[in-house]
């Protein structure tokens, strides 16, 4: 399909938003909450590639931390030995390949037990990576040093985010799109239209497989020291699905929504109520369930057309 | 019928642990025709429908169209061969627009549009099962009997050289039962081979070629509607001891 002119402002606008961004360590006293804005950033980028599988086909995937983790753990055991950006790489054919195997193995069966064992892999790999420092390695942890600093962080996560919404864009637009939206509204249908559906899946999650793995080996300098409990901590899974949520899964944009203001929130109540994240985070999970299915951006569309629905009746 | 043999069925069984819906059934169905396939409640007519389209595996025997055996082939590859159906309780994806649900018949299966030239294609289907000026409505938004018709312009769509109706005329009134009936004969006049499982009389009479009828998971008589429906076995079997 061929370009809109519509399309084309929009990705000048978002061009030109981005440029807009790329500027933000420049400004004075930056330094300051870039330790806010990279998480932001990194949680942007997370949920966003989460809703481009789960959204349209309704799996929720708590696999995060366990591509996170790995992509982390390729940057930490290779930075000594291979090029940087060759590391970003194999993170995210790493991530896209789990994605495939874990996807092969699951996506068959029914949403239920994709959960139960996508939260399980995180876990079964944390263990295996414990196991083997403990007994191979000497050391529980690994040391990442580099040069990055939070700014360097900050572009490269800008970047990725970049991508991570083309591809997005294109997917949408592309058979693959309509054949996953198919496949989320009635799989049977999808089937019987021609649509190979195991496969349609599987290219999906690898591309949030892969994602997720990079923002992992991104991250890792940031951590500078790191170990299986963090790499493949199952509450980042978690803050994913939650923020994907609150923002919305029906547009490429709705994730954004969930990710600015539930991680400034969580910034406040993880300094505060250390204790309590947890529970916290139940309660956080259960008002977006109840009161805004659809997350923010559902209830910006919601407005969006009924105020063009109402300009409609006036103008008649 | 001389026309050649388009659909062979033959000893299919399809057993659900120990319950034997599909008891060994063979039949033919030949090309260019309307075949009905009719029977008493839980006889088998759907389950069959289901082995043909490959939304079910069959336990024994086999499938074969136009010699392609396809029986043991996924469900999409059947749909590609060219097989399309309608559900028995209507199938429509309630959160996409009308034409996107015509149109998912139209991209990946037997044709393979895109673009523009599919979202025209997919309002022509529209046009055809009498639907107008509501391509851009969610499919939510309509009625039962226009759903029905949008999951059979779906099937229309992916231009289909057999199409399975289950059940597709239930529950219209008189006159959209005409329009229906005549909507399926243009089908067969279009060169498409029509199966529908109906309990609708009239349409059974006025539309099929030949019947086959079924009675807890066996053929009990095949043959022209008038024939089948004067066969003694069939009277007591699906129409019950009171049918006079």
């Amino acid at each position: 399909m061929k370009l809109t002119q519509t399309d084309v402002w929009r990705g000048v606008a978002i061009l030109l938003v981005f440029f807009v961004l790329a500027w933000l360590p420049a400004v004075p006293g930056a330094d300051g909450w870039l330790s806010i804005v990279v998480p932001i950033t990194m949680y942007t980028v997370l949920a966003t590639s989460w809703a481009i599988f789960s959204g349209p086909t309704h799996y929720v995937s708590l696999a995060t931390a366990a591509f996170f983790g790995v992509g982390s753990y390729t940057l930490a055991l290779g930075l000594d030995s291979v090029p940087y950006p060759l590391l970003l790489l194999m993170a995210a054919v790493l991530g896209g390949v789990m994605a495939a195997l874990v996807g092969w193995a699951t996506l068959r069966l029914s949403g239920v037990y994709f959960v139960i064992f996508t939260l399980g892999l995180a876990e079964l790999i944390r263990q295996v990576f414990t196991w083997y420092q403990n007994n191979m390695g000497g050391t529980r942890g690994s040391y990442v040093f580099t040069d990055f600093t939070d700014a360097h962080i900050y572009w490269q996560l800008l970047a990725l985010a970049l991508l991570v919404y083309l591809v997005g864009w294109l997917i949408n637009r592309s058979r693959l799109g309509f054949a996953i939206r198919i496949i989320g509204g009635d799989e049977s249908v999808a089937k019987h239209s021609g649509i190979n559906v195991a496969w349609s899946k599987i290219v999906l999650f690898m591309v949030s497989g892969s994602v997720a793995a990079v923002v992992g080996a991104i991250l890792a300098p940031r951590f500078v020291y790191i170990e299986p409990a963090m790499a493949f901590n199952p509450q980042l899974s978690f803050m994913v699905v939650i923020m994907a949520l609150l923002g919305g899964t029906q547009r490429l944009w709705g994730p954004l929504m969930g990710a600015i203001p539930f991680a400034l929130v969580w910034e406040i109540i993880a300094s505060n109520f250390p204790a309590q994240t947890t529970l916290l985070m139940g309660l956080a999970f259960l008002l977006v369930v109840f009161y805004i299915p659809n997350g923010i951006s559902g209830v910006v569309l919601r407005w969006y057309h009924q105020a063009r629905a109402r300009q409609g009746v006036n103008h008649e | 019928m001389s026309s050649a043999v388009l659909l062979e069925v033959r000893k299919v069984v399809k057993r659900f642990g120990g319950l034997v819906a599909i008891n060994g059934v063979s039949f033919d169905v030949h090309e260019h025709e309307v075949l009905g396939l009719i029977g008493p409640n839980g006889s088998g007519k759907t389950t069959m429908m289901n082995l043909i389209s490959g939304a079910l595996p069959a336990t024994d025997g086999y499938i074969a169209m136009d010699d392609k055996l396809l029986t043991d082939l996924p469900t999409r590859k059947i749909a590609r061969a060219g097989i399309a159906r309608t559900f028995q309780l209507v199938k429509v994806i309630p959160s996409m627009t009308v034409l996107e649900n015509v149109m998912a018949g139209a991209v990946f299966g037997h044709k393979k549009l895109w673009g523009h030239a599919l979202a025209v294609y997919a309002e022509r289907q529209l046009e055809r099962v009498g639907l107008f000026g509501v391509s851009h409505k969610p499919t939510a938004d309509l009625t039962y009997i226009d759903q029905k018709r949008v999951e059979l312009a779906r099937a229309l769509a992916s231009d289909p050289k057999v199409i399975l109706l289950d059940e597709w005329l239930a529950g219209l009134n008189p006159t959209e039962l005409q329009t229906g009936i005549e909507l399926i004969r243009s089908l067969r006049d279009d060169g498409r081979t029509v199966i529908l499982v109906e309990h609708v009389m009239d349409a059974i009479r006025s539309l099929c070629d030949r019947c086959v009828v079924m009675s807890t998971g066996n053929i009990i008589a095949q043959g022209t509607p008038a024939d089948v429906l004067a066969d003694p076995q069939v009277i007591e079997a699906y129409l019950g001891e009171d049918y006079e």
